[in-house]
Formats: structure tokens, sequence, C-alpha cells
């Protein structure tokens, strides 16, 4: 005899899906605009996105205050779970967006751009990622992570060159393999536990005192190899400079920012049980991910002819340096991969900005590649101000003071140390010197090299319009004054991440 | 203004520099010589107003700056410092006044007021991360100077510059964490205050390890025997001015930060490490020095022993007496005095000759005796004669060492001896004999620009050779607080024994004037 169950509307506390359901609701605005009327402008597209975005920042903003006030949001079935983590990692996510969008404003036409399917589509794929966050049920962050990624593959189709066809492929490839993955380790973790909540699982294993060790060992591996592919870890990043070289450049400077800090919170909320309840296996494996990613990577960025794909390896890089962070597992070094991956969207969106103003649509003779190292030659002689620019945001990337990523890394570094890690933060700061070395050669060839043909400057800047200007004048003054930011920053960040038990 | 005098000295080029993009470009050098000359005379008035007799620190500032995470803003000045934020001064004036027909002028001269922001915050920071902030940016400015201004290596040299110190002083951003930790640990607050800092009594076993980082971000900048590779290259390769301030004052930042952060933070490690550190400033004298003296090119010359002298300096720091200390602080400034001149002087003939070999030289003195005078001075005083600048500070570097082990000064004295060899050898190959080369007989002699930059050297040289007092008196006092607070602080018996106490001396007169 079935029990009729009563739900009253308020348990529910559908307040914490308006976060999510703003963007998509956004993004179905734009096609009902574009069926009605068809053939509008790129602008219109990206002003109401904008708008759509803000009206996020603020439900976020809104969900931050009731959980400072009230502490973890549990609603519609505990399935969403508003905790800190969600609430920085949104702030990211919509942030980033909100400089990216209007990268679309270029001065040159672009084909994906008068696609209102476009807009509409980064609206869903913002909507999956904050679903992603705002959960710890494995079933919801799966279906986030795969909302957001068929969105993504079609994004970076759009772009509509040969390349950009093969990037789509390759990555939605990859990434079915990953979601495969996925579901198999969530599938392994329900047989072990009869559960999908992290939360639930973390208890009903500690209860039993992790007995089937090697079941929670393959599970363990098949989700990091899932997370890797997302997060670019070596072995799993093959795809990712390909997938950058071809995509256009503002959405691979977004790709190596948003996606990943959605990722890192799964990562986070998987891994953080595992590693404190002494999975030593696990904490070799990770401690191995880490110190292979951020070295090889970096060895590989050094050999690179184009700077796309130099900062494609190099982002590669930054995500090793940040699952760090995850294998300390300290409030501290939780704060500090929310510190460090905000300056680093900012300065890591600057440079690829700087690579999309420079957006040739016809590549000239003695280039090989769209962006490669020659073209920047002598740089400072022909565009002043863009060389100064771009080598700011290098030295920036390679963590030289007083730029913003410098203290991201100070941060890291010193969570290390504070955790114990001796041998890793040597390995991480040495790792930095060697990164140093791509990111000058950039620098090397805009300041001190001669122009290799054209004397005309104009090809550096071709793409820019006011609001891309603006952009990257927003980032080169973050990235300049950071020390500013960074206290408030890490106050707000320590608090939300120590309040959320992490 | 004085409260906030260190503020100004460190930003006030910087500014300058940003409204120097607005000036035009042939009015440039005399906008860049006239705000290094403002700084110059800010530098002097900071002298004036410094008190001698105070060993502290003066002049102190503090802002927060990431207070959450113990970082502040916190500047300062001591006799150790002090003059070595004048000599910055000094020289970034002298070497844009001395530039000479350079393309992109412009562009030269901003970047050495950046650069001149970079080495007085070096000195002026009493905060770790201030410290490193300024300790780092400090690489961007020269590399842009060698790089671009260099000579046909000078993309490789300057890349080796940079990576080798970039490499080296990440090694110490972890010490310097590491040390915040403990003082984390030790009290619970978060703090990256040199001040503090000292206050912090560590075990020997982390005093080594925190040492050893340390030392090599140090070693690399000084540049210390095995480290020293990219040091001839830098020179070799940079234009006149890149070598000037290279050698007169970014050389200064890693023997300075030995005195600033390893001696008082890590005595017994520092006790620990001195024979070995000794044994390698001494291999350095003899090694550099001998080879010195197998470079054709007359800079290489002057690079290797401006790294020989910088030997001297390591030593007399690794004396750990007041003697030693003094010494080493006072040949930094004397170094730089006599190194930063004698490179302007191989500028002045590179650029008549654009040729820096020896052999293309010969019977110089009687075609340009004023050069050949000049030259002369100097490198009378960079091999140490007595009544010159250098004589005072290897003196006292080596009495004081001589007081930890009388045999490696013994050697250190005898190579100091043989340095003088190398240095007559190229005077004569250059300035002695008859003219054989056709180019050389008629080259004019120094000209008026050049003599503005080279005569006040010449008497700097001559009368803190004479009258080292007035900068040797409050160098000295900051010193004996530094030793004093390195005795107390330090827990093995050899350490207590191998420093020093001063007040024991005080201590003493006190009880039997108590007695009486």
């Amino acid at each position: 005899m079935l029990e009729p169950v009563n739900v009253s509307l308020e348990s529910l506390n559908l307040m914490t899906l308006a976060p999510m359901l703003i963007p998509i609701i956004g993004a179905l605005l734009i096609l009902i605009i574009d069926i009605i009327k068809g053939g509008l402008d790129k602008t219109l597209y990206v002003m109401i996105s904008i708008l759509f975005l803000l009206m996020d920042l603020g439900a976020i903003a809104d969900s931050a205050g009731l959980f400072s006030a009230g502490g973890t949001i549990m609603g519609v079935f505990d399935v969403m779970l508003i905790d800190g983590l969600a609430i920085i990692s949104q702030l990211i996510i919509v942030g980033a967006s909100l400089l990216f969008i209007p990268l679309a404003l270029t001065h040159k036409r672009f084909h994906e751009f008068s696609y209102p399917e476009f807009f509409a589509l980064f609206l869903f794929m913002l909507g999956g990622f904050q679903f992603m966050v705002a959960t710890d049920n494995l079933i919801l962050i799966f279906v986030g992570l795969e909302t957001a990624s068929l969105a993504l593959y079609t994004m970076i189709a759009m772009h509509n060159r040969d390349k950009s066809f093969e990037a789509a492929v390759k990555y939605f490839t990859m990434g079915a393999l990953a979601a495969g993955f996925f579901s198999f380790g969530s599938m392994i973790f329900y047989a072990l536990t009869g559960s999908v909540e992290i939360n639930q699982i973390a208890s009903v294993l500690g209860a039993n005192g992790f007995a089937d060790m090697s079941f929670v060992l393959v599970g363990v591996v098949f989700i990091l190899a899932a997370l890797g592919f997302k997060l670019s870890l070596v072995p799993f990043h093959t795809w990712a400079p390909d997938v950058y070289e071809g995509s256009s450049a503002a959405l691979a400077g977004f790709m190596s920012i948003v996606p990943k800090i959605a990722v890192f919170i799964v990562a986070m909320r998987i891994f953080e049980f595992l590693i404190h309840s002494g999975v030593v296996w696990l904490e070799i494996i990770l401690y191995a991910v880490v110190v292979i990613t951020m070295t090889m990577a970096n060895i590989w960025a050094l050999v690179q002819t184009d700077v796309k794909r130099m900062l494609a390896y190099s982002s590669i890089s930054h995500a090793g340096f940040v699952m760090a962070a995850v294998l300390i597992g300290t409030t501290q070094s939780n704060s500090a991969l929310f510190l460090y991956w905000i300056l680093f969207s900012f300065t890591n969106l600057g440079a690829f900005s700087m690579l999309w103003i420079s957006r040739q649509k016809h590549l000239p003779l003695h280039q090989s590649s769209d962006h490669s190292y020659s073209k920047f030659a002598g740089m400072i002689q022909t565009a002043p101000v863009a060389a100064t620019i771009m080598g700011l945001f290098m030295l920036s990337l390679a963590g030289l003071p007083p730029f913003a990523l410098f203290w991201g890394k100070l941060y890291m570094i010193s969570s290390a140390v504070t955790g114990g890690y001796t041998i890793l933060a040597l390995i991480m700061a040495l790792n930095s010197a060697i990164a140093g070395y791509y990111y000058l050669k950039l620098i090397v060839f805009m300041f001190m090299r001669e122009p290799v043909i054209n004397k005309d400057g104009h090809v550096f800047v071709s793409n820019a319009t006011t609001p891309l200007k603006t952009i990257i004048g927003f980032a080169a003054v973050g990235t300049i004054f950071a020390f500013v930011a960074v206290n408030p920053l890490l106050e707000f960040i320590t608090a939300l991440v120590y309040k959320s038990g992490y | 203004m004085l409260d906030n005098i260190l503020s100004i000295l460190i930003f006030f080029p910087a500014v300058a520099a940003i409204f120097g993009f607005a000036v035009a470009k042939d009015s440039i050098r005399a906008y860049g010589v006239s705000v290094a000359f403002i700084e110059f005379a800010l530098s002097l008035l900071l002298w004036f107003s410094f008190d001698s007799n105070v060993s502290g620190m003066q002049f102190m500032e503090q802002l927060p700056l990431v207070p959450a995470f113990g970082i502040n803003y916190i500047l300062g000045v001591d006799g150790i410092s002090l003059f070595i934020i004048i000599l910055a001064a000094f020289f970034t004036m002298i070497g844009i006044a001395s530039l000479t027909d350079t393309k992109n002028v412009k562009n030269m001269i901003i970047t050495l007021l950046f650069l001149q922001m970079t080495m007085v915050g070096v000195f002026a920071a009493l905060d770790a991360i201030v410290f490193y902030v300024f300790w780092e940016l400090s690489l961007v400015p020269m590399l842009y100077i060698i790089g671009a201004w260099g000579g046909p290596l000078r993309i490789y040299a300057s890349v080796k510059f940079f990576l080798y110190t970039f490499a080296g002083s990440l090694v110490m951003l972890v010490g310097m964490l590491f040390m915040a930790y403990f003082y984390y640990q030790a009290t619970g607050v978060w703090s990256f205050a040199i001040l503090d800092w000292y206050r912090l009594i560590l075990p020997e076993t982390f005093q080594l390890w925190l040492f050893g980082a340390f030392f090599i971000g140090f070693a690399i900048k000084v540049p210390m025997f095995p480290f020293h590779t990219w040091l001839p290259y830098a020179h070799g390769q940079a234009p006149t001015v890149g070598s000037v301030i290279l050698a007169a004052i970014l050389l200064k930042m890693g023997t300075y930060a030995f005195i600033r952060f390893s001696l008082p933070m890590f005595p017994d490690a520092s006790v620990f490490f001195m024979f070995p550190i000794a044994a390698v400033a001494i291999i350095m004298i003899i090694y550099t020095a001998m080879v010195a003296y197998a470079q054709e090119d007359v800079k290489q010359v002057v690079a290797y022993s401006s790294v020989s002298h910088m030997g001297v300096i390591i030593l007399g720091t690794f004396a750990l007496n007041v003697e030693g200390i003094t010494g080493s602080v006072f040949l930094m400034i004397a170094h730089g005095v006599v190194s930063g001149a004698l490179f302007l002087l191989v500028g002045v003939i590179y650029d008549r000759r654009h040729t820096k070999m020896m052999s293309e030289f010969g019977g110089l003195a009687s075609v340009m005796p004023r050069f050949a005078t000049i030259f002369g001075i100097m490198m009378m005083a960079s091999v140490g004669l007595p009544l010159t600048i250098n004589f005072v500070g290897e003196f006292l570097s080596l009495l004081g060492f001589y007081q930890q082990s009388h045999i490696l000064t013994l050697l250190a004295g005898i190579a100091i001896i043989v340095g003088a060899i190398y240095m007559l050898a190229a005077y004569k190959k250059m300035f002695f004999g008859e003219v054989t080369n056709e180019k050389n007989k008629n080259l004019p002699d120094v000209n008026k620009r050049e003599l503005i930059a080279l005569v006040p050297l010449v008497i700097i040289t001559v009368w803190l050779g004479i009258y080292p007092k007035p900068v040797l008196e409050p160098i000295n006092n900051s010193v004996e607080s530094v030793v004093q607070l390195m005795h107390d602080k330090s827990i093995t018996e050899e350490a207590k024994k191998r420093i020093p106490n001063l007040n024991e001396g005080v201590e003493m007169t006190r009880s039997a004037q108590e007695a009486h």
C-alpha cells in the first residue's frame, strides 16, 4: 500500500534554482526573439546576454547573503546545495562570462556571432556549469556537465574553419569518453554505498571503514580520469592544444577558465573527503598527476612555435598547479585555489583577448600559423601600447610580482608549505621558473627583435573596437593593481570556504 | 615630507618615468638627468637628516597591504642600506648623463628610471614580500636593457640573466614562506616583516635548510662561484650603462641581502656554513682573477675582476664580526664606485673605436693622457692601493676574517695581490708602448660630458680613501647592532664563540666600576 507523500512547496526551497534558471530563461528568450524576427544584429544578443548575466549575478549575491546568514542551503529534495564553494565558483563563472561575451563585438565579422544560437548555447552552457557546482548529487553533476559540454562543442564548431571542426570533433570524442568514465565511476560508488549524494557516500564509506578498498580505488580512478579530461590533466590533456588552436582565441581563453573552475569544484567535493580518510593510494596518484601535469605541460610549452598553443600548454600547467590545492586539502589551499583562479581569469582572458584583437582573416606568407611568434617580432616599434600590455600579461602569467598571478602563486605555495608538502612547494616554485622561459620568449620577440616584414602595427589591433579595448584595459588594470584587491578577496574567500567546511 | 621620504625616493622615478612618455624625444635626456638629479638630491637629504648615532631603523613607514596574510608595506633605512640607496641614485644620474648616442633613447631613459625605482625599493624594504617584489621587478628593466641595446648575443645573455636569477629567487620565496609559517606557528599571526622575523629563534636544523634556500637566491645574484656564469655574458653583451648599473648596484642586492636576511635570522647556520662559504669566496677570488688574466676583451677583464672583488665582500660578510661586516658594507660601496667607473671608462673607449679587444689598442697614454690618468687611478683603486676607497673596505674585511682563520685570510690576501697582476697587465697592453695601430693615432681625449661623469667618481674614490669616517661611522653603528643581535640569538656553543658579544666589554667595565 503506497502512502501518499506530502511535499510542501516551501520545503523545496525553489529559490535555490534561481541563479541557474536565469541564464536558461535568457537563452530561451534569445531563441524566441529569433523566431519572431530573424536577422537581428549581434549587438542585441550580446546586450541581452549581459543583462541576464547581471541578473544572474544579483541572484547569486542574494544566495550569498542567505548563506552568510544561515549557513548551507539545501533545496529541491536536497539535490541543490548552495554553500560557499558554489557561491564563489558561480561568481567566477558569471564574472568571467561577463568579460568574455563582449569580445563578440569585434571589428571584423565572424561567422559564429551572426547566429543567435551562439548566444543561446552560451547561456545554456552557463546554466549547466552552475548546476554542476551547486549540487553534490553525482547525477545532477553529470547532467550539468553534459549540458555545458554539448553546448561548448557546438560553439567551437561554429567558428567555421577546418581546424574548428577538427577541434570540435576531437573535444566531443574525448568528452564522450570522459562522460562514460564519469558515469562508470558514479555507478561503482552507487554500488558500494547505495547513494549518489557525495556526503552520503562519504558517511557510508566512513562508517564501514573503507572495507571495499579496491572498489573505491577503481571508482576513484574512473572519476579522476573523467575530471582529468575536463581539467586537461596529463595524460588526459591531448585534446587541449588542438581544441584551443581550433577555436577562436576568445573562446579558448574562456575555455581555459570557466569549465575548469566548475570541474575543480566537483573535484574538491569528491576528493576532499577521500584524501582526508587516509586513502593512501589516492594521495600518491593525485601527487603524481599534479607534478606530471605541471612539469610536462611546461616542457611542451617550451617548444611551441605558436603563441596560442603555448598559452594552451600554459593553461594545462596552471591547471596542474591549482590541482595541488585539491591534493593539499586545507582551508588555506582551497582558498588559494579560488584566489588563484580569480586572478588567473583576469590575466588569461586578457592574454587571449590580445590574440583575439590581432586575429587575421587571411594568413600572410611569412606566417606558418595565425599567432606564430614571428608575427609578434618587433611589436614594440609598431604597436608599443599593445606590446606593453601583452608583455604585462606574460609577466603576470609567469608569476612576476607585483602582478596579479604572483599573489595567487604566493598563497598557493604557502598553502603547500603550511600543509606539510615541502617537496611539492619546491616543485611548484621551480616549475614557475621553467614557465618563465616561454613567457619570456614572447617578450623577447616583441621587445628585442626586429619586425619581420611589415612595419605596420595595425595588424595587432585590427580587430579592436571600443568594447574590446575596454575589456583589455580592465584586465590590464586588474593585473597591475591586483595587490589592492588581494586582501578583501582573500578575506571574503576564506570566510566562505571555511564556513562551507572545506 | 621627511616622514615619507623613502616612499618618495622609491616612487618618484617611476612616476617621472610615466610622465616621461609625454616628453619629446630630443628633450628626453635633459628630462632624465633632471629627474635623476632631483632623486639624488633627495637621497642626499636623506643622508643629511639621518641620525648616524642611532643604530636601528629610521624613517620607518608602514601601510597594510594584505593584512590577512601578514604582508605590509614597511620601509626603513639604517646605516647599512643608506649609502647603497645614495649610490643607486648617484649611478642612475651618472648613467643617464653619460649616455652616448643610443637608438630609442627615450625607451632607455624611461627604463632606467623604472630600474631606479626597483633598486631603491629593494634596499628600503623591511617586509620580505615587498623586498621580493622589488627584487624580482628589477629583472625586467635589466632584461630589456641588455636584450634591446646589447651586443650580438644580447638575447641569449638577457634571457640567461633573467632565468638564472628568477629560478634562484623562487627557491628563496619558498624559504620566505617557510619563515612566515614558522613565525605563524610560534606566534599565531602571519607576518613577513623582517624585524618580526629577527625576533624568531629557530632550531639549528631549520636554520640550515632555510639558510640554504635563501642562499641559492642570494648567491646567484652576487654571483658566487659556481653560479657566476651568467654574469660575464650579461656584462659582455650589455650596453655601457647596463654594465655600470649591474656592477654598481644590482650585484649589491645579493650581498646586502646576506646581511639583511641570512646573518641575523640564521646566526647558527651562518657559523655552520662560514668556512664552506669562505672557501667558495676564496676560490671565487682566485679563479676569476685567473680567468680575468686570460681575457682579451677589456670589458671581460673588468667583469671578472668585479666578480673577484665580490668574493672579498662575501668573505668580509662571513667574518661575522663588526670589522668584517662593516668592511664588506663599505666595500660594496667602494666596489660600486670603482667598477662602475671602470665600466664607464671601457664605454668611453668603445664609443671611439667600437671594439673592446686589448690587442687593438696600445700606447693610448700618449694619445689620450687624461683618459689614461683617470683609468690609472681607477685601476689602482680596483687593485686596492692604500688611500683609495677599495683599500679601506678590503683591509677591514680581511681584518675581520683574520680573527676567524689566519690561513684563509692569508690566501685571500695573496689572491688580491695576485689580482693586481691582471689589472696592471691590461693597463700595460692598452696604454703603454708605441701607438702601433693607425686608427688609434687621432683619438680624441675624454670630452666634457664624460668628464662630468668621471671626475666625481675620482673625487669620491680619493676622498673616501683618505677620510672614510662619515660613511664608516653610520655603517659601523648599524653593524654593531646586527652582530649583537646575532650573538644574542645564537644557540650553539660554536656560534656563541665565533660571534663576538659586544656588550661584554661594556659589562666588564661596569662590573669593574661597581667593584670600586
